[in-house]
């Protein structure tokens, strides 16, 4: 029998690190997500791990880098102004081809924002965290449950994949307390990373971490490798929860906390003879496409939910690819939808359509 | 037969792309021969800068990373925090290290990270074809300075040993050139030192070598070295800053 614990958020995140052997962290205080660094200081000591606290949020994503590129798993965690200024490293892990976490409890923004929880950098984490051509695996938990598991998750799929990973979640699932059974996880079998720069021993010949080419063909090819990586990744990652869908004429999709609001809407629309149904992306990228194309296939509208100005939508669309309309509801922030606005929104739709 | 002299088994056996008359192939050798001396290339991770040695990667035999611009310091922690037993070094220019990297830097240095930083100071950047530095001294002429650094408009230069000797966590801050063969020789020496305290556990070791940019600076290699001894280790003197006891 496996042990439930409560715990917030946050922590669970820095829990399931350690139990996915995660032994290293390095991070800067920002609220809502410094939980993670206050649990993991009193914890790493306790398991023969580091807590290290950087002089800036530049410098803690390079100590991921370093700790990355010497092969060991490695954690940082920040809320959205903080990982704009990861941003940086995050391009040349990605260019080196290094695994790691990289954890974004969101808060409102532009700029300095807010502290409450909003879902406004999707693009940042599924199109713009760093320059140049590259992806992040990006996993968008739902509840303290997911923040633990798909932490566990997150780990294996960057050592799979040789790339960066992004938990998107946001201050309300970082603050929230719920039960958490870190056992409910199956872990994966990694490959060993023969690739890292710790040292050759003398037994090999000496490894590089590098993310330059001079040569623009060499560049390219490097790139192009690692699409062809990221074309696997789509095809065998993808994660999605549908919710009420078989029959929904009108179906939300909603990530993060907001697919927990969407879900009582859907309860709502129901009760009063609204065919709605609720279609969740647990992976950010790669983005459910053929899910919400079967949804568009069927549905008669679909309503794009988010915590921004409607960042998702724009994915949605694409996959929808005009076959259904594609509305949206959202508030930004820091400001939570409700139940009720979400599901005045269904109904007008349900009534227009 | 006997042999007189061969390359340091740590330094590869590749052209190195410098500019003639520069002195980042000397420091490259110095800090092959006392990574051979020690013995610790197997166990030795460098990291390279973005500037002119972003290349580092490709002249060493040991394992080595490529950091961005400044950011060595942090990388070097996170290498050296997770695999306590390896060498790590950073080998940087004055405008990763002092500019871009200062946070870096600094913190690296307080924190007392048990590293070594080789720092080549040749006051201009040269990769991107001769900017102002943070080590352009007063005076000097830069395609970004062209009337010559100004104080008033372009403040003053960094002098790097002096500001990271006031901290805690340093071990050694020293300043060298590798203008003539006895200074080539003490800067070995202090290159060596850089290394053996890392070996020892003592905190971060700083090794600042004036060195010239004949092709920037607009100068023959000979007038460079000249132009070095005159203007360089006027303003930025020669000399043990620091020299710590175990600190940690």
């Amino acid at each position: 029998m496996s042990k439930k614990v409560l715990m917030k958020g946050n922590e669970a995140i820095a829990e399931a690190a350690i139990a996915s052997g995660c032994l290293h962290y390095f991070g800067y205080p920002i609220t809502p997500q410094t939980e993670i660094s206050e649990y993991l200081a009193k914890r790493m000591p306790k398991v023969g791990g580091l807590c290290l606290q950087a002089e800036s949020e530049v410098a803690a994503i390079n100590m991921v880098m370093g700790a990355a590129a010497a092969g060991s798993r490695v954690l940082t965690s920040s809320s959205s102004p903080g990982i704009s200024l990861k941003s940086e490293g995050i391009s040349y892990i990605a260019g080196c081809d290094l695994p790691c976490l990289i954890v974004n409890v969101q808060r409102g923004g532009p700029g300095l924002g807010g502290i409450q929880p909003s879902q406004s950098d999707y693009y940042q984490a599924t199109r713009g965290v760093g320059h140049g051509d590259l992806r992040l695996i990006v996993l968008a938990p739902s509840s303290v449950q997911e923040m633990a598991s798909l932490t566990m998750e997150a780990f294996d799929l960057g050592d799979t994949y040789r790339m960066p990973v992004m938990l998107l979640a946001d201050g309300a699932l970082g603050q929230m307390m719920e039960p958490v059974d870190f056992d409910a996880f199956q872990k994966r079998d990694v490959p060993d990373k023969m690739w890292a720069a710790n040292g050759h021993g003398g037994k090999r010949k000496k490894n590089i971490i590098n993310s330059l080419y001079i040569d623009p063909k060499e560049l390219e090819d490097s790139v192009v490798e690692r699409y062809e990586k990221y074309s696997r990744i789509e095809k065998n990652e993808v994660k999605y929860e549908e919710f009420m869908t078989d029959d929904a004429e009108i179906v939300l999709v909603a990530f993060g906390i907001t697919a927990r609001i969407c879900k009582s809407a859907v309860a709502a629309a129901r009760e009063a003879g609204i065919k709605l149904g609720l279609l969740r992306p647990i992976t950010l990228w790669p983005f459910p496409k053929d899910a919400v194309s079967s949804i568009a296939d069927k549905a008669k509208a679909i309503i794009s939910v988010e915590m921004s100005m409607g960042q998702m939508i724009d994915d949605v669309r694409l996959a929808a690819d005009g076959k259904c309309p594609v509305y949206f509801y959202g508030r930004t922030g820091g400001m939570i939808p409700s139940v009720e606005a979400i599901f005045d929104r269904a109904k007008e739709i349900s009534e227009s359509i | 037969m006997k042999t007189v002299f061969e390359s340091p088994r740590a330094l590869s056996d590749v052209p190195l792309h410098y500019c003639p008359g520069c002195t980042h192939g000397i420091v490259h050798r110095l800090v092959a021969e006392v990574i051979d001396e020690l013995g610790i290339e197997n166990r030795t991770v460098g990291v390279a800068p973005v500037g002119c040695s972003v290349f580092a990667y490709n002249y060493f035999e040991c394992d080595m990373i490529q950091a961005a611009h400044g950011r060595a310091p942090a990388v070097a922690t996170g290498v050296k925090r997770t695999h306590p037993d390896s060498v790590v070094f950073t080998y940087q220019g004055d405008g990763d290290l002092a500019a871009i990297g200062t946070a870096e830097t600094v913190h690296a240095s307080t924190r007392g990270e048990n590293i070594t930083i080789i720092f080549i100071n040749n006051a201009i950047y040269g990769m991107t074809g001769g900017q102002m530095a943070p080590t352009t001294i007063p005076g000097q002429v830069t395609t970004t300075s062209p009337y010559g650094r100004d104080r008033s408009i372009q403040g003053s230069p960094i002098k790097v040993c002096e500001m990271l000797s006031t901290l805690d966590g340093v071990a050694l801050a020293a300043r060298t050139a590798v203008d003539n063969p006895k200074n080539v020789i003490s800067t070995k020496k202090m290159i060596k030192k850089a290394f053996e305290n890392q070996l020892e556990g003592k905190g971060l070791s700083i090794v600042e070598i004036l060195s010239t940019c004949p092709t920037n600076w607009g100068m023959t290699p000979k007038a460079a070295l000249e132009w070095l001894r005159e203007n360089m280790t006027t303003y930025y003197p020669l000399g043990v800053y620091k020299d710590a006891e175990a600190i940690r």
